[in-house]
């Protein structure tokens, strides 16, 4: 039961976002800010997650797939395949749950028990709206451009790993890529992206802007949002390629 | 002029306000008094909207604001100017940022004419030249001037404040006091101020609503308060040591 009367009020949260801003502009430059924030905040973390990704990927597949009988640019193209298909997205977007996740529902979490949000409702602000839709928006924009970054630096860790331990050439990399490279795996990534962007940043909102309480019901916000963005992405990875691969 | 009738408020079956009927007139400081947990801070948030009364009215000058339309409810709260308890000022803002975020939101001014009208308000509250700080750098008493040059940052008719002298020392509670009583006058708005600050009440209150166990005991002039023979009223007065 409880399930559903969150779902239902998640489901409210979200409509009640959608009213006509007060002021376009101010909703604009927020959202700049919050593209800022979650996107150039989240850049470190994706260069060395998606390089290593990339590079270990590349080595296990080599372990268990060198054979006089395999050709070596097979390699690269299962590691980029992967990349594509599932590290960059699901690996990515996991971090970015625990990173943009967590910092936006202790954010709106913090707010609500500072009676911040009061204050917007008090002044005549759709408080929902003002808080949640720019980020949302913001991670729509940024995260899939993260995970593009993310899939063109796994490719890169592969290959640089490929020629530092000795096991194919870069050439032999590429040329296994290329064979492979199929534009709707790129599309689909895409759709994981936009798909997992909205998980995170609508979920995380509405966990911070239902926080009751004080401190503590803060960090139970945080720690809430990560674990059913990170569920929730796990449960639309699956159907998302149930459906269309 | 503010007019609750027969207001009440439940939360879980648990009847929290009940049938509270009171008038808060413009241009005067009412002040609604009462020992903690008795419904003070509810009462306020039914009349500033942040509770839907389970049954009764609020008017604000004939528009009855527990049944206006959306818009027309956005329409009202502008007039609204509200000092929380916490003071509710934006953390990643300064407070240029924080008095300016009403104007930014609802008026077509300039950006000049926006720092202008910021630094107005901060004058009104005696408190210019601190623009660029961040609530976290200023102390209790600099937040709750900020907050109340935020809350008259438009031109307001009604003016809440919850608990303004709460964790202030005895001195900058008297400031406040006075810059409430000041602004009350000045702009001819109506002011209602929870308290169970004694000293507030006698210094710069008009009227006063005495609250107890959800209802509303006591209502008068502040002049009557002292001659009153009502028992709940005169326990919370001597429990105050305010003579």
């Amino acid at each position: 039961m409880s399930f559903f009367y969150n779902f239902g009020n998640y489901i409210l949260f979200l409509k009640g976002m959608f009213s006509k801003p007060e002021k376009l502009s101010v909703y604009i430059d927020r959202t700049i800010t919050e593209m800022n924030n979650i996107g150039v905040g989240s850049l470190s973390i994706v260069i060395i997650i998606a390089i290593f990704q990339g590079a270990v990927t590349t080595l296990q597949i080599a372990y268990q797939l060198i054979s006089p009988l395999i050709a070596k640019p097979v390699i690269g193209s299962i590691v980029s395949d992967s990349s594509m298909l599932e590290l960059a997205p699901t690996i990515t977007c996991l971090v970015l749950a625990g990173k943009v996740g967590s910092h936006i529902a202790s954010e709106i979490g913090t707010m609500r028990v500072s009676e911040q949000i009061d204050a917007l409702e008090v002044m005549g602000i759709n408080s929902s709206g003002f808080l949640a839709l720019p980020k949302i928006v913001a991670g729509l924009i940024m995260i899939p451009m993260l995970v593009i970054l993310s899939i063109f630096l796994s490719n890169l860790g592969g290959i640089i790993a490929g020629e530092a331990s000795g096991i194919l050439t870069y050439e032999e990399y590429l040329q296994g890529a290329r064979e492979s490279f199929i534009p709707f795996n790129l599309f689909f990534s895409l759709i994981k992206a936009f798909t997992y962007a909205f998980i995170i940043t609508s979920l995380s909102a509405f966990q911070g802007y239902t926080t009751n309480g004080g401190a503590l019901e803060v960090g139970a916000s945080s720690t809430k949002a990560v674990v059913y963005s990170a569920v929730s992405i796990l449960l639309a990875d699956y159907l998302l390629a149930q459906l269309l691969l | 002029m503010i007019e609750l009738t027969n207001v009440s408020k439940s939360f879980n079956g648990v009847e929290v306000l009940k049938n509270i009927s009171a008038k808060f007139e413009t241009g005067r400081v009412n002040l609604v008094i009462g020992s903690s947990g008795h419904g003070k801070s509810v009462m306020m948030k039914c009349m500033v909207g942040l509770l839907n009364p389970t049954s009764g009215n609020v008017m604000y000058d004939d528009r009855d604001f527990t049944n206006l339309e959306y818009s027309q409810l956005r329409e009202v709260r502008k007039e609204i100017g509200m000092l929380f308890q916490g003071t509710a000022l934006f953390d990643s803002f300064t407070v240029e940022e924080n008095i300016e975020f009403p104007l930014k939101m609802f008026t077509k001014m300039s950006l000049a004419e926006r720092r202008d009208r910021v630094n107005f308000c901060l004058e009104q509250v005696e408190m210019a030249g601190i623009n660029q700080k961040y609530p976290a750098e200023i102390s209790g008493g600099m937040k709750k001037r900020v907050g109340i040059a935020r809350a008259i940052a438009l031109d307001i008719k009604y003016l809440f404040c919850d608990e303004p002298n709460s964790g202030l020392d005895p001195v900058t509670s008297r400031v406040i006091d006075e810059l409430l009583k000041s602004i009350t006058e000045e702009f001819n708005i109506t002011t209602i101020i929870n308290t169970h600050d004694m000293k507030t009440v006698f210094d710069i209150g008009d009227d006063v609503v005495f609250i107890y166990q959800g209802k509303n005991e006591w209502m008068g002039k502040v002049e009557d308060i002292k001659t009153s023979n009502n028992e709940m009223l005169t326990n919370f007065i001597k429990a105050s040591y305010f003579d």
